[in-house]
C-alpha cells in the first residue's frame, strides 16, 4: 500500500507492506538513529514522536502513521546537541545505544511539563515519566543529574 | 597531572548523542543478504535428515547451509587468548543438537519475511534424546552431551568428555579438615545463583562481506577483534590471512561480547555466496542463544573463633557450562581465588570445583566473571557469622581483611601492593550513617528500613597472559593518531587511552586522533575484558609514548645538529636545554613528511606478571514492605579503590552501572526454563532489568589508592563494581526480615514466604543483624 508520511519536514511517499513496522520504514530510510532493543515494546529505545508525541515506533504499523509527520532524533539536531552536552558532562552516554530514544524522551517530557505547568519537577516524577527508557550501562544517576542541570540551565523551565 | 584524573568528556559523545549511523547495524550495507537461523526447538537431539527442496524456492533465498555444507572441526567460541582453556567443542552446525536454539540451518536471502518463510520450509527429522536439564545430575551421566571424537581440551583444565565435565580443580593450602574442626564456630551454607543476561541494549550484530582484495571482512560488535579473528579462520578453515575484523562503536557488552556469538553465521554465508551478508540477533535470540552468566552453586565452609578470626575458609563450586564450555573453565577459577583472598589471614584455604556439561544453553563472560558469584557466596557467609557471633559486619571484616604488603594465599600468592579498602569501607559507613542504622529501623506502617554491606575486589586483566599493545604516529601540522587493538564497548576506553598519551605528550586530548580496531591495521590486543583495558592498555600507551619522545628527541637532534642528550621536550617543542636551538611538535611534523628526514612512529606492547585488585565497599539501605515482602532500594553507597582513577567521571558511571546490573541480579533478574528445556524469560516482559525506578539512588564515591605497576597509579574498575549489590542486599533483607536467603535472584515471594516460614517457627526472639 502506498503512505505519504513526513518525516522531520520531508515527504516521504513510499508503497510498503500492510504489516511494516514503523521501526522499520524509518531505518529503511535512513533514519538510524531509530534504535531497536527489544521486539517487545519494553526498552524505549525506538522512540519518535508522532505529531509531538512519544511513541515506540516499534509497536506502530507504518500504515497507522500515514499522513503524520514524524520526528527523529536527526531532525532534533539543535536540541540534541544541547540535551546532549549536560549528558556527555557527566558521562552519561556511556554506549550510547540508548541515547537517542531516551533523548527524544526527555525533549518529550520537558514539553509536556511546560505545557502542564510543572517548572520544577522532582526527581521522582521524572523518573516515572522515563521510566519506559531502559539503559543497561548507567545505572541512571547520571541520566537524572544531567536531566536536572539541563532543565534548570538558563533559558529552560521556568 | 593535568589531563588524567580529570573528568573530560568522552571523544565520541557528540555523535553518540545526536544518533549518528555508527553502529554495526546502522552501517552495513543495504544490500547485504538477510541471515537467519533455523533454531533446535529440542534441548538434546540428532538430526536424522533435512529436507531444504522447497525452502530453496521461496523467492529471495540465496542460499541454506546445513551441518554438511560446511567445516567440522572443532572450535570454542570463547574469546580467549590461544590455546584457549575453553574445550573446543563447537562446529557452526552440528548434527548434534545440545540446547534449545542450537543452529540447524543458516537461511540467506534478499529480505527478512523470504527468510523466515524458506525457514518455516525447512523439514527436519530429529532423533530427540534425553536431556540433562539439572547442572547437580551432570557429573558422571550416561548421557553424554559431548561423546565426539574430536572434541578436545587444549590445556590441562580437568576436562572429561566422558564425565560431561568442562573442568575440575582443588586448589588447597594448609589443613583445611584439621583448621575447621579446630575453630568454635563454622558457617557452612550452600548457594545458588542463577544464569543472567547480560542485555546490552544493542543485541548481537554482525555484517560480512568481500573486500577488493576477495578477503573476508567480518564487521562486528565484539569486544575481542582478534579473536574473532582466529575462531573464525578456525571455524571456516580459512588461513588467517584471509580475514579482517572491524569494531565499529559497540552498543555495550558486559563480557557478552566476548565471545563469538553472530558472527560467523553471515561469515559462511559470505564465503558461500560471495556476497554481503549480515545477521542481527533478535532480543529473544540474544536471550535464549547468548551466553548469560553461569549458573552456580557454591558450598562454603567459614570457620573461625569466638573473637572472629577467620582461621579457614572452603568453597566447592558446581558450575553449569550449558552446551558449550565457552569460559567454562575459567570463570569459576575466579570465584574462590578473588573472593578467598580478601580474607587474607586464615590457616587454610581450599577451593575445588566441577563445571559441567548440560543441555541448557551455554554459559560466557559476564562483567565479574565468577568473582560475582563467589562474592554473593562468601560475603553472605561472612555476614551469617557476623550475626552468629554477635559482631558487627564491619568490625568483623576489620579484623580479617587483606593489608598492603601481604602475599595474598589464594590469589595466586600475588603480594598486595595497593589498597584502600578499609578507608572505603569507613567512607561508606560515614555516607550511610551506618551506627545508627544497622541493623534496622522499624517504621511503623508495616515498613521496616534495614541497612546491609559487603566488600569486593577483582583484579586488573590477566597475569602473564594479556597482551596489548599501541602505536603512536606524529602527523604533519604536529597532531597525533594513536592506534588502540582494545575494543572500547562504550566504556570511554578510547577516550582514558588517548588521556594517558596527553599526559605524556603534554598535550591536549584533542591533539590525539584514536582509531577503533581493524585488524588489519591495529596493533595486537587481547581485547576488552577481565578488567584489563585501563590496566594493560594503559600501560602499554605509556611505554609507548615514552619510545616515541625519545624517537622525536633523535630526529630532532639530526635536524638542529646537536645531541640527544640536550634536548628536551615540553609538549609543544624539542629544545635545547642550555641554548637556543628549538623546534615545533608542528615544525617536526613537517619535516619529517620530506625526503631526507623520517616519519615518526613508535610502537610497544605491554603484559603483566600481576594483575592488581581494585577493592570496594558496598552498603545499601531498604525498605522492606512486610506485608508483601517487597524490597526498594532506599540507598546504595559504594566506595570504590581503583588506584587513580583516568577519569572520574566515566570511573562513576561504570559504577553506577555496575551496581544497577547487580541489584538487577539480586533482585530479579532471573532465567527461568521449562521442563522441556525452553527458556520462559526470553523477553524484557518475562527478564526484568532494572528501569530507573528500581535502582533507588545510587551514591558513588572514590577512594584513590597509588598501584605502583598500573598506568599513573591506575587499576582497573570495569568488573568490581557488580560484586557487592548482591551479598549487601541479601545481608539487608536478614536484617529486616530475619529471612536468610541463599538463592539469588531474592524476590518478593521468597522473602514473604521465608517471613512466613519463621512465623511458623516462631523465631521472634531473635536479635542482632546480619
Ligand atoms: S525496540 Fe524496544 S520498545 Fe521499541
Ligand atoms: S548507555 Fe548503553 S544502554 Fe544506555
Amino acid at each position: 500500500m502506498e503512505v505519504k508520511i513526513k518525516v522531520n519536514h520531508k515527504n516521504i511517499t513510499d508503497n510498503i507492506p500492510a504489516d511494516l513496522l514503523l521501526i522499520d520504514f524509518l531505518r529503511k530510510h535512513g533514519f538510524y538513529s531509530v534504535k531497536r532493543g527489544c521486539d517487545t515494546a519494553n526498552c524505549g529505545l525506538c522512540t519518535v514522536l508522532i505529531a509531538d508525541e512519544p511513541v515506540l515506533s516499534c509497536a506502530v504499523l507504518t500504515a497507522r502513521a500515514n499522513g503524520s509527520h514524524i520526528t527523529t532524533l536527526e531532525g532534533m539536531q539543535k536540541e540534541a546537541e544541547v540535551f546532549g552536552s549536560f549528558m556527555a558532562d557527566e558521562g552519561a552516554e556511556q554506549c550510547g545505544f540508548c541515547s537517542p530514544g531516551f533523548i527524544m524522551s526527555v525533549l518529550a517530557m520537558e514539553k509536556e511539563f511546560e505545557k502542564k505547568g510543572i517548572t520544577n519537577p522532582s526527581e521522582d516524577q521524572i523518573n516515572k515519566y522515563l521510566s519506559g527508557n531502559l539503559c543497561r550501562c548507567t545505572g541512571y544517576m547520571s541520566h537524572t543529574r544531567a536531566i536536572m542541570k539541563y532543565l534548570k540551565r538558563a533559558g529552560g523551565l521556568k | 597531572m593535568k589531563i588524567v584524573n580529570t573528568s573530560i568528556n568522552k571523544m565520541d559523545s557528540k555523535s553518540l548523542v545526536t544518533g549518528k549511523p555508527v553502529y554495526t547495524d546502522d552501517i552495513a550495507p543495504t544490500n547485504a543478504l538477510i541471515v537467519k537461523l533455523l533454531r533446535s526447538p529440542h534441548a538434546h537431539a540428532l538430526i536424522k535428515s533435512i529436507n531444504k527442496t522447497n525452502a530453496m524456492k521461496v523467492p529471495g533465498i540465496e542460499c541454506i547451509l546445513t551441518w554438511e555444507d560446511l567445516e567440522q572441526n572443532r572450535f570454542t567460541t570463547a574469546g580467549q587468548s590461544f590455546p584457549e582453556p575453553s574445550p573446543q567443542d563447537r562446529q557452526i552446525l552440528d548434527r548434534r543438537l545440545r540446547c534449545v536454539g542450537d543452529p540447524v540451518a543458516i537461511v540467506a536471502g534478499s529480505d527478512e519475511k523470504s527468510v523466515l518463510r524458506a525457514i518455516s520450509l525447512i523439514k527436519v527429522e530429529y532423533d530427540v534424546l534425553e536431556p540433562i536439564l539439572d547442572f547437580r545430575k551432570a557429573k558422571d551421566n550416561e548421557i553424554l552431551i559431548h561423546p565426539e571424537e574430536n572434541w578436545e581440551a587444549l590445556c590441562q583444565v580437568g576436562a572429561d568428555n566422558k564425565k560431561n565435565l568442562c573442568a575440575h580443580e582443588v586448589f588447597e593450602y594448609g589443613d583445611i579438615e584439621g583448621e575447621l574442626k579446630a575453630c568454635e564456630i563454622v558457617i557452612d551454607e550452600i548457594y545458588h545463583t542463577k544464569a543472567n543476561s547480560q542485555t546490552m541494549m544493542e543485541p548481537f550484530c554482525t555484517y560480512t562481506h568481500l573486500d577488493t582484495y576477495g578477503r573476508l571482512s567480518i564487521v562486528s560488535s565484539t569486544q575481542v577483534p582478534f579473536h574473532v579473528r582466529r575462531i573464525a579462520a578456525k571455524a571456516l578453515g580459512l588461513p588467517k590471512s584471509q580475514i579482517r575484523v572491524v569494531k565499529p562503536r559497540i552498543g555495550g557488552g558486559f563480557g557478552a561480547k566476548q565471545s563469538v556469538v553472530s558472527e560467523l553465521f553471515p561469515a559462511a554465508v559470505t564465503m558461500a555466496t560471495g556476497k554481503p551478508a549480515k545477521m542481527i540477533f533478535t532480543r529473544k535470540e540474544s536471550f535464549t542463544n547468548g551466553s548469560p552468566r553461569h549458573e552456580m552453586e557454591i558450598h562454603v565452609k567459614l570457620g573461625a573463633n569466638m573473637e572472629g578470626d577467620i582461621k579457614a575458609i572452603y568453597m566447592y563450586t558446581l558450575s553449569n557450562a550449558g552446551a558449550y564450555g565457552d569460559h567454562g573453565p575459567t570463570t569459576v577459577g575466579l570465584v574462590g581465588h578473588k573472593s578467598m583472598a580478601i580474607y587474607n589471614h586464615a590457616n587454610a584455604y581450599k577451593f575445588d570445583y566441577d563445571v559441567v556439561y548440560t543441555n541448557n544453553p551455554w554459559g560466557g563472560a559476564y562483567r565479574g566473571y565468577g568473582a560475582t558469584q563467589g562474592f554473593f557466596a562468601l560475603e553472605s557467609a561472612i555476614n551469617e557469622l557476623a550475626v552468629k557471633l554477635n559482631m558487627d559486619p564491619i568490625e568483623l571484616r576489620r579484623k580479617n581483611l587483606v593489608q598492603v604488603g601481604e602475599k595474598m594465599t589464594a590469589y595466586y600468592g600475588e603480594t598486595l601492593e595497593s589498597c584502600a579498602l578499609t578507608e572505603c569501607i569507613e567512607k561508606a559507613k560515614e555516607m550511610t550513617d551506618w551506627d545508627h542504622k544497622y541493623p534496622c529501623r522499624d517504621m511503623g506502617n508495616d515498613k521496616i528500613r534495614a541497612i546491609g554491606m559487603a566488600v569486593a575486589m577483582q583484579g586488573s586483566g590477566i597475569s602473564n597472559l594479556d597482551i596489548a599493545s599501541a602505536e603512536l604516529k606524529l602527523n604533519d601540522e604536529g597532531f597525533y593518531t594513536l592506534m588502540l587493538g582494545s575494543a572500547d564497548m562504550g566504556t570511554g576506553c578510547d577516550t582514558i587511552l588517548a588521556q594517558m598519551a596527553a599526559e605524556c605528550l603534554e598535550c591536549q586530548v584533542d591533539k590525539i586522533i584514536v582509531h577503533g580496531v581493524d585488524t588489519d591495521i591495529s596493533p595486537y590486543d587481547t581485547g576488552s575484558y577481565a578488567s584489563s583495558t585501563t590496566y594493560i592498555t594503559g600501560n602499554a600507551v605509556i611505554k609507548t609514548c615514552e619510545t616515541f619522545i625519545e624517537k622525536m628527541i633523535q630526529e630532532s637532534a639530526k635536524i638542529l645538529h646537536c645531541d640527544n642528550d640536550d634536548l628536551e621536550f615540553d609538549g609543544t617543542r624539542i629544545y635545547q636545554r642550555n641554548g637556543e636551538k628549538q623546534i615545533t611538535i608542528k615544525e617536526l611534523g613537517n619535516a619529517s613528511y620530506l625526503g631526507g628526514h623520517n616519519c615518526i612512529s613508535a610502537s610497544e606492547s605491554f603484559y603483566s606478571p600481576v594483575s592488581p585488585p581494585p577493592f570496594m565497599a558496598g552498603i545499601v539501605e531498604i525498605e522492606l514492605d512486610k506485608t508483601t515482602g517487597q524490597v526498594d532500594i532506599i540507598d546504595f553507597a559504594a566506595v570504590v579503590d581503583c588506584g587513580t582513577p583516568i577519569n572520574p567521571n566515566l570511573a562513576r558511571i561504570q559504577t553506577e552501572g555496575g551496581i544497577a546490573q547487580g541489584i538487577g541480579m539480586a533482585l530479579f533478574e532471573d532465567v527461568l526454563y521449562d521442563k522441556e528445556g525452553r527458556m520462559m524469560t526470553d523477553s524484557f516482559m518475562q527478564y526484568k532489568i532494572p528501569s530507573r525506578l528500581d535502582v533507588g539512588k545510587i551514591r558513588v564515591e572514590f577512594e584513590s589508592s597509588y598501584e605502583p605497576t598500573g598506568p599513573f597509579g591506575a587499576k582497573s574498575i570495569g568488573e568490581i563494581v557488580i560484586n557487592t549489590p548482591a551479598p549487601a542486599l541479601a545481608s539487608a533483607i536478614y536484617n529486616a526480615s530475619k529471612v536468610k536467603l541463599t538463592e539469588l535472584p531474592m524476590t518478593s515471594e521468597k522473602i514473604l514466604l521465608g517471613m512466613l516460614e519463621n512465623e511458623k517457627q516462631d523465631k521472634h526472639d531473635f536479635t542482632g543483624g546480619w
